[in-house]
């Protein structure tokens, strides 16, 4: 049994596993906050409640509906975008000329509201969602076990990511939500429906949360506070990315899961702050984070 | 005191393709304009002439809806537009080239050019801009900023020009450009009024204002206080001086 840097490689590679799975929720996640906050201006707090829903809403589908995993890993996304685009044009439309410090309270109250709702509901112990079928069981790579279901959370969530990226940065609709972003006034006077973009895109944010919901489902179980734990840890990552840069939430929730992984190998008492020390960092050095342009 | 002619200027041609009445603005609780009366005739290149703050940028901002309070009446064919939202306005053929040119940064050159939405049918074809435009064809995967000033000026112009827009809001298009840049510019707009656009220009510079317009307007805080045909420009220049202040 060979040994790298003391560490036994299936510790090693077992916890980089577990870093690229960590990190592919924190892409995912900074990246839909990344999104909206690009063109709203507003930190989404809700963010964690909305992946906790996308949890919630598989878990439903499938015990009062029927309805499996992978129909409900394209239909939670959808009902949880519509109740953002509801959130969007109730109530965020109405505060969106103010300052944007009112945009996150209101979020965070929201976060608030619909995490209490959930727990009254369905109380805080969580419920279990099995793993659905294709994807049980693993791998034997040699170096590590690879159970199936992670493997599929860190491809998915890597092509879902790419896709983002590319629709923003390489097509038509993505230059008006560049152009949105960067001169709303001029690319309405150009006759483009930048109030209908801004829901589409908060809508689109918030359905990236719901489908990390639904990849969370039979790893994490399904619990009213599974994004309130989360999202602190995908606030950190998206300071560090830089706020509003799409490739940056991408390569930055990736790292820090890594980091994160490591450090639990080689230092584990640091492996739940090394986050945030690499926040105060980044701060300190670069304030508008590792990928953002100085405003 | 304000002569009847420049109270309600009287169009030269025909039907005003558009006309303002009485129209005020506001930045915050600063009040811009003060009741702007004037009208632009189809095919015409009218100038708005006046110092620095007289409100010649917030007219044009004004028609285009993209200031925060307007009130009083702007007609563009004979369509009502001062309860429209910009985008509103731009559908009814209105193209805005603002006076920082509104070249965007996260997009390129070609992302710029074709990011307006045709409005209308006749817009210019890629090819017709490249004509007019030869220096953006070459730079058309750049970013869109880093084109030199009299790039972007013409970017910003070509783009509102594949659109169909057939009435241009042009804010200082010559402003801190080479002579020769200049040059290019005015060919350009009188080409496109050979080719039926209606233009209003703002312009600091009524020498490049008297290559390229029909008629003046002059504007002084915040209202329309005279109208100069352009072959009356050399007699009325000592008035036009006070004007301007040069």
């Amino acid at each position: 049994m060979f040994e790298l840097l003391g560490v036994p490689p299936q510790a090693l590679f077992g916890q980089v596993l577990l870093g690229l799975i960590n990190g592919s929720f924190y892409a995912i996640l900074s990246l839909g906050l990344a999104v909206i906050f690009g063109l709203l201006n507003i930190i989404n707090f809700t963010h964690g409640a909305q992946y906790m829903m996308g949890a919630f809403v598989a878990w439903m589908c499938l015990n009062y509906l029927g309805i499996n995993y992978w129909v409900a890993l394209l239909l939670a996304p959808l009902v949880v975008g519509a109740t953002g685009i509801a959130i969007e044009r109730l109530l965020l439309k109405r505060i969106a000329h103010v300052d944007h410090l009112y945009g996150l309270l209101l979020t965070f109250g929201l976060a608030l509201i619909i995490q209490g709702l959930f727990r009254n509901e369905f109380g805080s112990s969580g419920l279990p969602y099995q793993i659905p079928a294709e994807l049980r069981g693993g791998v034997n790579l040699g170096f590590m076990f690879l159970p199936w279901y992670r493997g599929w959370v860190v491809v998915a969530s890597l092509v879902v990511c790419l896709a983002t990226w590319f629709l923003i940065e390489k097509t038509r609709l993505g230059a008006y939500l560049r152009a949105a972003t960067e001169n709303p006034t001029l690319t309405q006077a150009f006759g483009i429906n930048v109030p209908l973009l801004v829901t589409l895109t908060y809508g689109f944010g918030v359905a990236l949360a719901g489908f990390a919901g639904v990849l969370a489902a039979p790893i994490y179980s399904v619990n009213p506070n599974m994004g309130a734990d989360l999202i602190i840890v995908v606030f950190a990552v998206v300071v560090i990315g830089g706020m509003g840069s799409i490739l940056g939430a991408i390569v930055t929730g990736f790292s820090l899961g890594l980091v994160e992984g490591l450090t639990k190998v080689f230092y584990p008492e640091a492996s739940a702050t090394v986050i945030f020390i690499i926040m105060v960092l980044v701060l300190l050095v670069r304030p508008a984070g590792l990928f953002g342009r100085a405003a | 005191m304000l002569t009847e002619a420049a109270r309600s200027p009287v169009a030269t041609t025909a039907v005003p393709m558009l006309k303002v009445r009485g129209l005020e603005a506001w930045y915050g609780e600063s009040h811009v304009l003060h009741g702007i009366d004037f009208d632009v005739a189809q095919g015409e290149v009218v100038t708005l002439l006046g110092r620095n703050g007289a409100g010649k940028t917030t007219t044009l901002k004004s028609i285009m809806g993209v200031i925060g309070k307007r009130k009083g009446s702007v007609v563009l064919e004979g369509t009502e537009t001062i309860g429209l939202p910009s985008r509103a306005i731009a559908r009814l053929g209105l193209g805005y080239v603002p006076e920082e040119r509104g070249i965007y940064a996260s997009l390129s050159v070609e992302e710029n050019l074709m990011l307006p939405p045709r409005v209308r049918p006749g817009g210019l074809s890629l090819d017709e801009i490249f004509t007019l435009f030869p220096n953006i064809k070459e730079r058309l995967k750049s970013q869109g900023t880093k084109l030199s000033g009299g790039e972007q000026q013409m970017l910003a112009i070509g783009r509102i020009l594949r659109t169909g827009a057939h009435f241009l809001l042009l804010d200082e298009p010559t402003e801190g450009l080479a002579p020769v840049i200049i040059d290019q510019i005015g060919a350009t707009i009188r080409k496109l009024k050979q080719q039926g656009y209606t233009i209003i220009l703002v312009e600091q510079n009524f020498r490049f204002a008297a290559t390229v317009a029909d008629r003046h307007y002059v504007v002084e805080q915040g209202k329309v206080i005279d109208m100069i045909e352009n072959d009356q420009l050399d007699a009325n220049i000592d008035k036009l001086h006070g004007y301007l202040g040069v």
